[in-house]
């Protein structure tokens, strides 16, 4: 067996060594990158923009997605894709609001990628001017990597969460460009310090931009849809 | 579990440039500051390895450090995580290096 690289050929030291060594030097992920570029080039010839949203289970995603799609109801066209491991419960909750939905199921994995969001993308066929939704895999570690195609990537944390996950999960909040910190109505009841977590965010993020709501109530919410609304007003340089 | 799509990412590429050539080595550069694991990818890199012209190859993982400039102060630094701060007190930092996920080379013949 060659001592240098482990082959099974017999090779006399490095002197006898005949493989070729190749240079590659290509990024990991540069086909994922090269159909979330297609996917993001594709939703701009609608005039449509995706907004990936990404939190642990149980930020009440799903539920600010719902008042979400039904507050806009007669302002914007909008889509949801849904992904989970599996089940299409988060779809059929969607659809009751009138919007439509695609569910994705993950299966064993963890995270959605650009191939999984251009296959639903196709399904969804969003109408001109639409905003799509991508409601990412319940997970704080694994999305953070997988550029899909977005305009925006969204990070849902509540308050019932510790002020410190900034700081424990900052792959994840080094990745986002906004974060919605929802159900504030609930900040009587729980030791959550937004100014502290606002400074645990920052130091992984200095440019984040961060929103406080509580889609159960409607606090804060208006600030929300301005902003998705300013998606098109100032398109981002990426 | 993410390393598990990052490996078969890199063997899909390795695959394509290979051809039916038989790879003995593969050279990856991880930055400290990417979410990735890299003894999760070394586990997972035999088992998608398995039954194609990878299989059996070397995995080399070049593991690049962080680096990052203060904004405020002008230093610097060696950055070990991704929380972004400097010495002199300031957030206000930049990040240089430790964000690398490549492909380097492969060793094929």
């Amino acid at each position: 067996m060659c001592g240098t690289c482990g082959c099974d050929s017999d090779h006399a030291g490095d002197s006898g060594h005949r493989h070729e060594r190749v240079s590659l030097e290509q990024n990991v992920l540069a086909k994922n990158d090269a159909i979330a570029r297609d996917n993001r080039a594709w939703l701009r010839k609608r005039d449509a923009i995706a907004l990936n949203l990404m939190s642990s289970p149980g930020s009440g995603k799903t539920t600010l997605l719902e008042r979400t799609l039904l507050a806009m109801a007669r302002v914007r066209p909008a889509a949801v894709i849904e992904g989970d491991q599996a089940t299409s419960l988060d779809a059929d909750r969607i659809r009751r609001t009138g919007a439509p939905a695609v569910q994705v199921n993950t299966g064993a994995g963890c995270h959605l990628d650009a191939a999984l969001v251009r296959s639903a993308l196709s399904r969804l066929d969003p109408p001109a001017g639409a905003v799509v939704f991508v409601e990412n895999v319940g997970n704080l570690v694994c999305p953070a990597m997988f550029d899909l195609g977005e305009q925006r990537k969204v990070v849902v944390i509540s308050v019932t969460e510790g002020t410190e996950k900034p700081l424990k999960y900052p792959y994840m909040f080094a990745a986002a460009d906004l974060v919605v910190v929802n159900k504030v109505d609930l900040l009587p009841y729980v030791e959550f310090d937004l100014d502290l977590f606002a400074k645990h965010a920052r130091a992984v993020n200095p440019d984040l931009t961060m929103l406080a709501v509580s889609a159960t109530t409607g606090e804060g919410m208006q600030a929300w849809f301005d902003w998705i609304a300013s998606q098109w007003l100032h398109p981002p340089a990426r | 579990m993410h390393e598990l799509a990052i490996t078969q990412s890199v063997v899909d590429e390795v695959l394509s440039r290979a051809g039916s050539r038989p790879v003995h080595a593969v050279h990856l550069r991880v930055g400290a500051l990417t979410a990735v694991v890299p003894s999760a990818v070394e586990f997972c890199f035999d088992l998608v390895a398995a039954g194609t012209v990878v299989e059996g190859a070397k995995l080399h993982i070049d593991l690049t450090p962080g680096r990052a400039a203060c904004r405020s102060c002008g230093v610097s630094f060696d950055l070990p995580d991704p929380v972004l701060l400097c010495a002199c007190g300031s957030a206000d930092v930049s990040v240089l290096a430790g964000r690398e996920l490549k492909i380097v080379s492969m060793e094929v013949g």
